[in-house]
């Protein structure tokens, strides 16, 4: 799909779909309608709404959310004027049914997202979403998990069914800026030149901006940033914070810097009931290399089996766990009980 | 002695060689007539031709051309949903019992421990998914030892080396299959499929979380009821096993949930963590998935065939 500002990089605000996990997927319909507003009146390109886990991700697993996708997609696609509406769907958790369902409401780009290894498991969706006129992105999730050639192959099978843009997604935080500079040129190198690149970073090793720019460095056109970096683990590029670096480097947005700015502060700050940041139980994740969604289901299953959440996060890295796996954080939890009921 | 009654595979992938195994090893009124597959380098193929099992690598079209394949009364489809409803439509032509391993659904939801005399004289029964066979059992145990069972939800993770391309193409339908099922056999009144794929090495046993959401049941009934499940599935999948204890957790009125499609809910979670360990006829044993597919179809049609020999006899 052209697009209309082809010089210029693509912010894409994941704000009200990544920044779903420090809230439990609990956005009222009122916040999510004055975040929308302020993004599209601080002119991004593109605002994600959905679970934060993708649509119909509303589940035991990933936590029932306050609202069905569908009502959150009609309050943003109400209220932008320019960005547009943006969609997550995770194969093997969202149907087409869903997608269908949320773009007749006004959703107009869509995420496929899967394990970084696992990009065969894409083709109905990108073929689908295609075939309705979205937007269509291949996100490979976890791409520490997998070598820059691997990520190519990944890359140009997503491209092959028709992703116009291609993620690398550093769904764990846990990439360095050297590793996802690597990836992304990588990829940049291998794909068509029509098909765009783009960067997904999370802030636990506190490389939220620095990812993002080294991606951009290799040749990402898209990237991911939310207000006050309001997503999962230590969270995401803070938003404002990326538009202010790129500023400084000479690098065009049409992003208004304090709208954003105080969009940040007034509205989402606000919101988080824990606080998003790096911190032990954070850090961990970026350390061990484990899915960023995770940080809260494993608090809570720490709280409830009264065990340790890093001593859970970290055996969960060990385990190779990839993203959707939540339910295996219970059975870590209630493995523990037992070791230390075998000890006692 | 008298003589056994002949079964085809068509699809020559992970889950029809494994099938293929089963049969040879394990089947009491079933023999091989026919494997049939579309690669003429496939390893399922191959390992056909060296079992003396006759062998086609031209489809359907080259089955129906087989010199045996008028004795064959029974044939397996373990190729693609989209594929199976092409061959269910030349099969019933001729007659065939076909049991659908694809999530086509065309024939009635078949799990042997829930039902399955149930549909046994239909021409087509199919039998959902690897995880609707592994999960579906639970949701049926919860459902039966409570007054109602408002919702059903089932996490299948399983290693990537056991998902063929077939079941890679067929993602979508798996959730909806399995979706339906958790409603339709296992008795929720709503169901919500999820499957994940994980690559690690060595690959993970599959595992199997069931989410269950309840009402008027008390919780030693329905840990009783799942273990008396556990132990009728194990009769045809050994491997299956519960995991940990079932955990329970009031879901109350300060803090009800909100269920798509339904609303806002209370009553008794109930989470179920099994592992579904391979019997290793095929693939290693971290591949439950075909072996709880594969065990359940033989059973099907295994129990169907001794109903023909024993009519034939009488």
């Amino acid at each position: 799909m052209a697009r209309p500002n082809p010089d210029k990089l693509y912010i894409q605000d994941v704000t009200l779909r990544d920044g779903m996990h420090p809230v439990r997927h609990r956005y009222s319909l009122d916040q999510v309608r004055s975040i929308a507003k302020a993004l599209d009146e601080a002119y991004v390109d593109a605002i994600e709404i959905s679970h934060g886990d993708g649509i119909s991700g509303s589940t035991f697993n990933y936590g029932f959310g306050a609202h069905d996708d569908v009502e959150w997609v009609a309050v943003v696609a109400d209220v932008c004027k320019h960005a547009v509406v943006t969609v997550l769907l995770l194969p093997g958790i969202g149907t087409l049914h869903d997608l269908r369902q949320v773009h007749d409401v006004g959703a107009r780009s869509v995420r496929i997202a899967t394990h970084c290894t696992e990009a065969d498991v894409s083709r109905q969706q990108i073929e689908t979403a295609r075939k309705l006129g979205m937007d269509t992105v291949g996100f490979l999730m976890m791409a520490h998990m997998a070598s820059p050639e691997k990520l190519v192959e990944q890359a140009r099978l997503m491209e092959s069914y028709g992703a116009e843009c291609i993620y690398v997604t550093d769904s764990a935080g846990a990439l360095l800026p050297k590793d996802y500079m690597e990836r992304v040129k990588a990829v940049r190198d291998a794909l068509r030149p029509e098909t765009e690149i783009g960067v997904h970073a999370h802030h636990n090793l506190t490389m939220g901006v620095a990812n993002a720019v080294a991606g951009i460095e290799a040749g990402a056109v898209r990237v991911d940033a939310s207000l006050a970096g309001m997503g999962a683990g230590a969270g995401n590029t803070p938003l404002e914070a990326l538009v202010a670096v790129l500023d400084k480097m000479g690098m065009k947005t049409d992003c208004n810097l304090f709208k954003l700015m105080d969009a940040a502060d007034d509205l989402v700050r606000p919101l988080q009931d824990r606080p998003v940041r790096v911190d032990r139980e954070s850090l961990s994740l970026g350390y061990a290399g484990v899915y960023s969604s995770f940080l809260r289901h494993a608090e809570a299953a720490a709280k409830l089996y009264n065990a340790d959440t890093r001593d859970i996060l970290i055996e969960l890295g060990k385990r190779h766990m990839v993203g959707g796996q939540e339910d295996m954080i219970i059975d870590v939890a209630l493995n523990i009980l037992k070791q230390r009921g075998a000890a006692a | 002695m008298m003589a056994l009654v002949k079964c085809a595979i068509i699809g020559s992938g992970n889950i029809g060689s494994d099938l293929m195994i089963k049969i040879i090893r394990t089947a009491k009124n079933l023999e091989m007539g026919a494997m049939v597959g579309i690669d003429p380098d496939s390893d399922g193929l191959a390992r056909a031709a060296r079992l003396n099992v006759p062998v086609t690598h031209e489809g359907i079209d080259g089955f129906l051309k087989l010199p045996n394949y008028k004795d064959i009364k029974i044939v397996f489809d373990a190729t693609s949903a989209k594929a199976h409803i092409h061959n269910n439509a030349l099969l019933q032509k001729d007659g065939k019992k076909v049991i659908d391993l694809t999530p086509a659904a065309i024939g009635p939801f078949t799990i042997p421990v829930i039902n399955g005399d149930a549909n046994l004289d239909e021409p087509n029964v199919n039998m959902v998914t690897c995880g609707g066979q592994a999960t579906i059992p639970m949701i049926y145990a919860v459902r039966r030892a409570c007054k109602r069972l408002i919702y059903g939800e089932i996490v299948a993770s399983i290693s990537s080396k056991s998902a063929g391309p077939g079941t890679r193409a067929n993602i979508e339908e798996f959730i909806e299959t399995t979706s339906k099922a958790i409603e339709t056999v296992g008795g929720a009144e709503r169901g919500k499929a999820i499957i994940v794929l994980n690559p690690a090495e060595p690959p993970l046993i599959m595992r199997d979380t069931i989410f269950t959401l309840s009402q008027g049941g008390d919780k030693e009934a329905i840990e009783r009821s799942i273990h008396e499940i556990v132990a009728q599935v194990q009769k045809y999948v050994p491997g299956y096993r519960l995991k940990q204890n079932v955990q329970f957790e009031n879901i109350g009125g300060n803090a009800p949930i909100r269920i798509p499609g339904i609303g806002l809910c209370t009553g008794l979670k109930t989470t179920i963590m099994l592992e579904v360990e391979g019997a290793a006829h095929y693939l290693p044993a971290y591949a439950g998935n075909l072996d709880i597919m594969t065990s359940a179809a033989l059973a099907t049609a295994d129990l169907w065939a001794g109903k023909l020999l024993a009519k034939e006899a009488a």
